[in-house]
């Protein structure tokens, strides 16, 4: 694992530096740059197909974009796996829920802890000492930091796969902070929940985002504009993967372009507030 | 009547002295760090706090409401779940010689507002950001209120108004004030006296506005006393405490009961969590209003119709074992040695499971009380081995008054009076009570005081009658009694419950007072519909929908014929449909404890009645639904109405 170096809030913490990407003739996408600072919650908009994705997935490593650099903390990423990623403090959501559907809530969570197991194969073995401490050490972490703020308690032992698809979405967020990451990609965390799932998802984005113990930068790709308006610090728009604009959500609303080429009515983005 | 004097509570004397702070003062001294008084669970796991944790919590809260200007007698209010902190607020407010208040936890705002505004508060406790927004949003408007105390920190960082403060700012004051009054604690609570106010508890009324009932500690102590002397508890008790504070039910297991004997009051995790909480704890008594039985039925009935075929047939012989034991035991019949052994054997292969997943194993009095119950939930109960009891009460006698004895169950009563209590039929055939719990009388309100409370008697409003073997016959809410077409009265609630038997249906109100025949409005229960709709291949997007189906017409016609079965032609349900949505509280439809609020329905949903009694065989319906947030939504939406058959 690289050491990792203590940013303050409003360093850069992730750099796209102009990637491209393309599968065969199709150019996803074309020379981008975005700068993430830390502490922020940074949306990417743009109509279906736009992109959004594939620079996601460019950024936490399942694609290598052809060119450009990633720049996470101030090395370059692009050589490493998704799974040393994770490591650096790079952890996500997907779009479509990805979650293990045989396994309970708790043991997905625990999944998404297993990058801070240090003990080794024989005290796990005999479970004594360290692999204990250890345990009850992330046991508490998940209860206290995780499943309470999620308000998960009442399906914690249930089978994943049999919930709701709300939840199923709360499950997969709580697996994607038991890693405790400083970067967290959230793609489309709010697409296909009712309004009250909405309004809950929203504010677990603002808590872990905004509250002392978490402090999570956060990614946020999302189509629901209300929320994107209301959350977001900084909008990235991109287009058929172009970038369109880079600004705050007030910037980005007043962009004749913007709104021509993704917002259309004005009533889309009102603000829920 | 049978009286047991070798428990714990007879060697508490209520003296006119005592009150509630001096009994937990005295208890806390004599249970110290050894015994537990309650547990919570927490982050996944059960968390003991002892007696002497509980002291030292109150206490400083206590402290610090009088370090914020608490005087004698302002009233402080609860709002939030079922958790330490909320119990430890009231006990504080008392012993800073207080008078607690407590809401529902899912008021709307502007029950909220009433109350707050009605019993002059100044003090105001909340859970967390839901209860503190709701605070905040009537702030304003509510003069007297100064300080809102909240406990749980999740989502409060962004709040800085001054009237904000945190439970554990209030208990650092606390301690601020102790160093510097040592023994102020102690004499706080040594000035009470027991015909002081403790609380102010608003009836839930299906019929007017909320009215604030002053109970005294006195009040309080003897109603545990006397319900303790008929079904002692025991200091190792396990009771869970789940049903809101702010139900005088709950304050009579919690504080008059709880305090007394001492048993340990378990607190679930989260709401959505306490049937497994309950479980996990196997409580040993048991009070909850009828729909959390019946809640336990239906789930019972749903999982029957999911099990294999071998299961279903072991189930079967179950209850057949059961039903005939208990029955020849509400018959006060022998049971004969071969229906003992078969009843022995049916606990074993079933009912014991069964018992262990309601979390009724251990339970030896379950009390249901409220609202009426149907025998078939009666019956369901016993042939189970569970020894559910009706008791008959009000928030004016600080709990109950009447109880069912063991071995003395009849269906259609709810028993004889507790000790210290004495019951008589006025006559016009309302129930009159007269006992030390009776309430002092209505906050603000001395109308409805003094046609309430004459000569010591407390005027119930409900109908009944004492029948042969002494048992108190409740007919409901006197306005709530028909008048059948052939001139005989009826209570609706009788049906309605046998309604409710079915697993299918969830809320059911029947109208006929005064007509030619008897009509039934039901809310189709979604769970247990939906699922027998996937079943049976049928497509839905949401409950008005499903609630419209001819399926689920058929279905429910179904259910009804049963109810039918055995009553008179003229009590027979002939004509129904079903709501087109859940009948809820937050449209005053309930009130917050779930009685159906008659007069309420019968004009808001004034349509369907016409409907019922017209030759149409459907009904427009055009209407707003209320959020418990505010938010309203419209809809428009088409009723069918059906006639029942034979």
């Amino acid at each position: 694992m690289v050491e990792s170096n203590k940013l303050n809030e409003g360093d850069v913490l992730l750099d796209l530096q102009d990637i491209d990407m393309s599968f065969g003739k199709v150019e996803a996408l074309v020379g981008i740059s975005l700068q993430i600072r830390k502490g922020e919650i940074h949306s990417v908009i743009g109509p279906n197909g736009a992109g959004k994705t594939v620079m996601m997935n460019c950024i936490n490593g399942l694609y290598r974009p052809q060119k450009g650099n990633v720049v996470y903390k101030g090395q370059r990423i692009n050589h490493l796996r998704p799974y040393q990623r994770a490591s650096l403090g790079i952890s996500r959501t997907f779009q479509k829920v990805e979650v293990f559907g045989g396994m309970t809530v708790l043991d997905n969570i625990r999944l998404g802890r297993h990058i801070h197991m240090k003990s080794g194969i024989t005290s796990g073995s005999i479970y004594v000492g360290k692999t204990a401490t250890e345990e009850a050490e992330h046991r508490q972490f998940i209860e206290e930091e995780i499943i309470d703020l999620l308000e998960i308690e009442s399906i914690r032992s249930k089978s994943t796969g049999m919930l709701p698809y709300g939840l199923q979405k709360r499950v997969e967020l709580g697996r994607a902070l038991a890693l405790e990451p400083e970067l967290l990609i959230l793609d489309e965390p709010l697409a296909g929940l009712n309004l009250e799932e909405v309004e809950d998802m929203a504010r677990f984005i603002l808590d872990i985002n905004e509250e002392k113990r978490w402090k999570v930068t956060c990614l946020l790709v999302e189509h629901d504009m209300g929320v994107v308006m209301d959350l977001s610090d900084r909008v990235f728009v991109l287009n058929f993967g172009n970038m369109i604009m880079d600004g705050t959500p007030a910037e980005v609303q007043q962009n004749p372009e913007v709104v021509k080429a993704y917002l259309g009515e004005e009533d889309l983005y009102a603000s829920r507030k | 009547m049978h009286h047991e004097n070798n428990n714990d509570s007879s060697k508490i004397e209520i003296s006119k002295e005592l009150t509630i702070p001096k009994l937990f003062y005295q208890q806390a001294a004599n249970f110290g760090k050894d015994r537990v008084a309650m547990r919570e669970k927490e982050f996944g796991i059960w968390r003991p706090i002892s007696w002497q944790d509980y002291l030292d919590n109150v206490k400083y809260i206590a402290l610090g409401l009088i370090s914020l200007g608490l005087e004698e007698g302002d009233k402080v209010s609860m709002i939030g779940d079922n958790r330490p902190e909320g119990l430890w607020a009231e006990m504080a407010t008392l012993c800073a010689r207080g008078v607690g208040v407590w809401l529902f936890q899912d008021c709307l705002i502007d029950e909220v507002r009433y109350i707050i505004d009605h019993s002059d508060t100044r003090f105001l406790f909340g859970e967390g950001q839901e209860e503190v927004d709701k605070a905040i949003s009537i702030f304003n408007e509510c003069p007297k209120l100064q300080k809102i105390i909240w406990d749980d920190p999740k989502g409060m960082r962004n709040y800085d108004e001054d009237y904000l403060i945190s439970l554990k700012e209030v208990q650092q004051l606390g301690r601020e004030l102790e160093k510097e009054k040592p023994d102020f604690f102690e004499e706080l609570i040594n000035k009470g006296h027991g015909e002081e106010v403790a609380l102010l508890f608003y009836t839930s009324g299906t019929t007017a506005l909320p009215k604030g009932a002053l109970l005294s500690h006195n009040n309080m102590l003897t109603m545990g006393q006397h319900l303790m002397t008929v079904d002692p508890c025991q200091g190792t008790d396990d009771y869970v405490s789940y049903l809101p504070f702010a139900w005088i039910g709950e304050q009579m297991m919690s504080i008059s009961c709880g305090l007394q004997i001492g048993y340990t009051i378990n607190f679930p995790e989260e709401p959505e969590t306490a049937q497994e909480n309950i479980r996990e704890i196997g409580p040993h008594v048991m009070f909850a209003p009828p729909r959390m039985y019946e809640q336990m039925t239906r789930s019972v009935q749903v999982k029957y119709l999911d099990a294999t075929w071998i299961k279903r047939k072991f189930y079967e012989f179950s209850t057949y074992a059961g039903y005939k034991v208990a029955n020849l035991k509400f018959d006060k019949k022998p049971v004969p040695f071969y229906w003992r052994f078969l009843e022995w054997l049916s606990s074993v292969t079933v009912q014991k499971k069964l018992k262990d997943h309601l979390g009724l194993s251990r339970v030896r009095n379950a009390y249901t009380g409220g609202a009426a119950m149907g025998p078939d939930h009666f019956r369901f109960f016993h042939a189970l081995g569970v020894n559910l009891k009706q008791i008959y009460g009000q928030t004016e006698v600080a709990g109950i008054s009447v109880v069912h004895r063991s071995g003395d169950i009849k269906f259609d009563t709810v028993g004889h009076p507790i000790p210290g209590t004495e019951v008589k039929i006025s006559e016009d055939g309302e129930i009159l009570t007269r006992s030390s719990s009776v309430f002092l009388g209505y906050y603000k309100n001395p109308e409805a005081t003094e046609s309430t409370l004459q000569d010591g008697w407390l005027y119930s409003g409900d109908k009944g009658f004492i029948d042969d073997d002494g048992h108190l016959v409740v007919f409901d809410r006197t306005k709530d009694v028909f008048t059948l077409k052939d001139g005989k009265p009826f209570a609706p609630q009788y049906l309605e419950t046998r309604l409710k038997f079915s697993p299918y249906i969830k809320d059911s109100w029947v109208i006929g007072d005064k007509k030619d025949y008897i009509t039934a409005v039901l809310c189709i229960d979604y769970a247990v519909v939906g699922k027998w709709a996937d079943e049976n291949k049928i497509n839905y997007t949401s409950y008005p929908e499903l609630s419209q189906m001819p399926e689920i017409y058929d279905l429910v016609g179904k259910q009804i014929r049963q109810a039918n079965k055995d009553l008179p032609d003229v009590a027979k349900v002939v004509k129904f449909t079903n709501l087109y949505k859940e009948l809820d509280a937050d449209d005053d439809e309930l009130t917050r404890t779930r009685k159906l609020r008659r007069a309420f329905v019968e004009k808001r949903y004034e349509e369907i009645v016409g409907a019922l009694y017209s030759e149409n065989d459907s009904v427009n319906i055009d209407t707003t639904i209320k959020y418990e947030d505010g938010r309203e939504a419209h809809i428009k939406t088409v009723m069918q109405i059906r006639t029942v058959g034979d």
